[in-house]
């Protein structure tokens, strides 16, 4: 598959500190794929976002070594174009809010505004991703006047409308609750099956582990695992290393542990469901 | 000490939104209670009337025996303190440790008292180490965690956490359900809002379930989180292992790991 950003030797500061929050990155995202990326509390997410939409350094400022290329071309030698290659959702939907907006409904359709999509298709594309992500009851509400996981559902939506071939999306669903939590999800995969890039930043294992097809782990600025999400969700060890792992292979390894006999480490659901009850099944007919 | 009732207590925004419709809620002094739900469904404003935030435009909230309606929200939020569901509505100082001084500093205490407070609250939270950092250079969990300090040492009977498992990892939440035991033990009521099942199964006695302005449920984790009709009500899921058990037609009631893993087990043996 075609790269479409790639990161050679990259090492960023923030302004006025000392310590990389990024160090040594090495990595290339192919296009059409979906990445989970997990990993601690400060341990370099948001910064990898923001590195590879160029707003570190860009907005940021601070130093970058090494390159961060956008379908070949550095980050840093964009001007404005990249806002409408790569969609970018904010760790904090309240950031995301534009301001300028009195109701949701113009709130979501700012950005086709200022890309210059005529009036009717910004109406088409704003309706049919209200109700993607269930805001349609809150066309006519003003964007702050909203409960947290409202706001965070406009902040998602405000940047799908838009329709970028590639988007990140950090920490959608921290404020949702469970079922619009998985819904994201299911939207987020269906971009992916339109052929979108996705990078999305979750600490929602369980749901990466069900729906991405790769997963970047991030350790103290550092790229510490990344490719098959199976493999990498399977590896126990990480917990001790602060990396969140399914419930489900929690309690795969703790049965394994307990001598109950599975093939392998569960990632997802339907894997565990389906392996416990072909043991318990064996177990009988043993018996 | 302070029992918390919500009286047939609904709330309309300016403008006319009606949010929270005659609703009901008993919380004792000393309880460590859960809210859940679905998004919208009001938790955010109920627990804002909790602490003087907003006054109920029907019905009363009393604790113990304050009526909120009586009394400034400035002396209600001395004995309810609440920790914003976002954090950066709620700090407005340069470094960590002046953020978590300025309510003490402003109850006029003697400076032992201020000092004690300031350095017990940084410590439970883990923020002593970031003391002199400006708080909007650290990632907003650990923010979250500033406001959490700052609301601690202010030493309310009542604290309110809104949403404090939004976006932590492992460690974080292994901080919070400390913080919430230490709080229990030394006898206040605390009562978080959250949209984390597994969080919620293992770190309360009583879990409140809210949807469309109103109280869904209220019961032990085991009891909500087998209550099918109330879940949907509210949009939530079981957690995970209690889904994988009810797949497998396991119905005793887990929620959590060590329950799942005893279940099993016991069908393997027989
Ligand atoms: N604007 C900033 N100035 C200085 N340091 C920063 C800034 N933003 C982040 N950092 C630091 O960079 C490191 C990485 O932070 P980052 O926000 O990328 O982590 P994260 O993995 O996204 O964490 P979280 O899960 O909490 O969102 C942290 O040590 C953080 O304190
Ligand atoms: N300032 C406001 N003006 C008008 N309506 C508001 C305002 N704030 C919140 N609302 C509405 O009141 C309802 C309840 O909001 P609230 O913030 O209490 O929900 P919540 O249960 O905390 O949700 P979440 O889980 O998303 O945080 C929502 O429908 C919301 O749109
Ligand atoms: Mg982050
Ligand atoms: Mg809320």
């Amino acid at each position: 598959m075609a790269v479409v950003i790639e990161c050679k030797d990259v090492t960023y500061y923030y302004p006025l500190t000392e310590k990389p929050a990024v160090e040594d990155l090495n990595l290339k995202i192919e296009s059409g794929k979906f990445y989970g990326v997990v990993g601690e509390n400060g341990a370099g997410k948001t910064t990898f976002c923001a590195l590879l939409r160029g707003f570190a350094p860009g907005f940021y400022k601070g130093e970058l070594k090494g390159e961060v290329l956008v379908e070949g071309k550095k980050t840093i030698e964009y001007g404005g174009e990249l806002s409408a290659k790569i969609g970018y959702v904010f760790q904090n939907p309240f950031t995301q809010i534009s301001g300028v907006k009195d109701t949701v409904f113009e709130e979501v359709a700012y950005g086709l505004e200022n890309f210059g999509v005529p009036v009717e298709e910004i109406e088409r594309r704003v309706i049919e991703v209200m109700k993607m992500t269930d805001i349609e009851a809150l066309a006519e509400k003003n964007p702050f006047d909203l409960s947290g996981g409202q706001m965070q559902r406009v902040a998602l939506a405000s940047v799908i409308v838009l329709e970028p071939d590639i988007l990140i999306i950090d920490e959608p669903t921290s404020q949702l609750d469970p079922e619009g939590t998985e819904s994201v999800f299911r939207i987020i995969k269906a971009l992916k099956d339109r052929k979108k890039t996705i990078i999305l930043v979750e600490h929602k294992i369980d749901l990466i582990a069900e729906y991405a097809d790769e997963v970047l782990v991030f350790e103290k600025g550092h790229l510490i695992k990344s490719g098959d999400k199976e493999k990498i969700l399977s590896d126990i060890s990480l917990l001790d290393r602060g990396v969140s792992l399914p419930q489900v292979a929690i309690l795969g390894a703790k049965l394994k542990e307990k001598g109950f006999p599975l093939r392998k480490i569960p990632v997802t659901e339907d894997q565990a469901v389906r392996m416990i009850r072909e043991s318990l099944k064996e177990g009988k007919q043993d018996a | 000490m302070h029992d918390l009732i919500l009286k047939n207590v609904s709330f309309s925004y300016p403008g006319g939104f009606l949010a929270v419709d005659d609703i009901n809620m008993e919380i004792k002094a000393g309880e460590n209670v859960a809210i859940v739900g679905q998004n919208g469904a009001g938790k955010t404003t109920t627990v804002k009337m909790m602490n003087g935030l907003l006054r109920p435009t029907k019905g009363d909230v009393l604790i113990g025996d304050m009526n909120t309606k009586d009394y400034t929200t400035a002396q209600v939020s001395r004995v309810v303190g609440y920790v914003f569901q976002n954090p950066d509505d709620q700090i407005f100082h340069s470094t960590v440790e002046s953020e978590v001084r300025f309510g003490p500093k402003m109850m006029k205490l003697e400076p032992e008292e201020e000092n004690s407070r300031v350095e017990e609250a940084l410590k439970i939270t883990g923020m002593d180490k970031y003391r002199e950092e400006n708080p909007y250079n650290l990632p907003l969990s650990t923010r979250k965690f500033v406001t959490i300090a700052a609301v601690i040492a202010m030493n309310t009977d009542v604290l309110i956490f809104d949403e404090p498992t939004a976006g932590q990892d492992m460690e974080g939440n292994k901080r919070l359900a400390d913080i919430l035991r230490i709080l229990h033990k030394q006898g206040k009521t605390v009562i978080t809002i959250s949209h984390d099942m597994e969080f919620v199964s293992m770190n309360f006695d009583k879990v409140i379930v809210m949807a469309k302005k109103k109280i869904v449920r209220t019961g032990t984790p085991r009891e909500i989180f087998w209550d099918m009709d109330a879940l949907d009500k509210a949009m939530l899921k079981q957690p995970y292992v209690s889904r994988v058990c009810r797949a497998l037609g396991i119905e005793g009631g887990v929620i959590c790991i060590e329950d799942a893993i005893n279940e099993i087990m016991s069908r393997e043996n027989v």
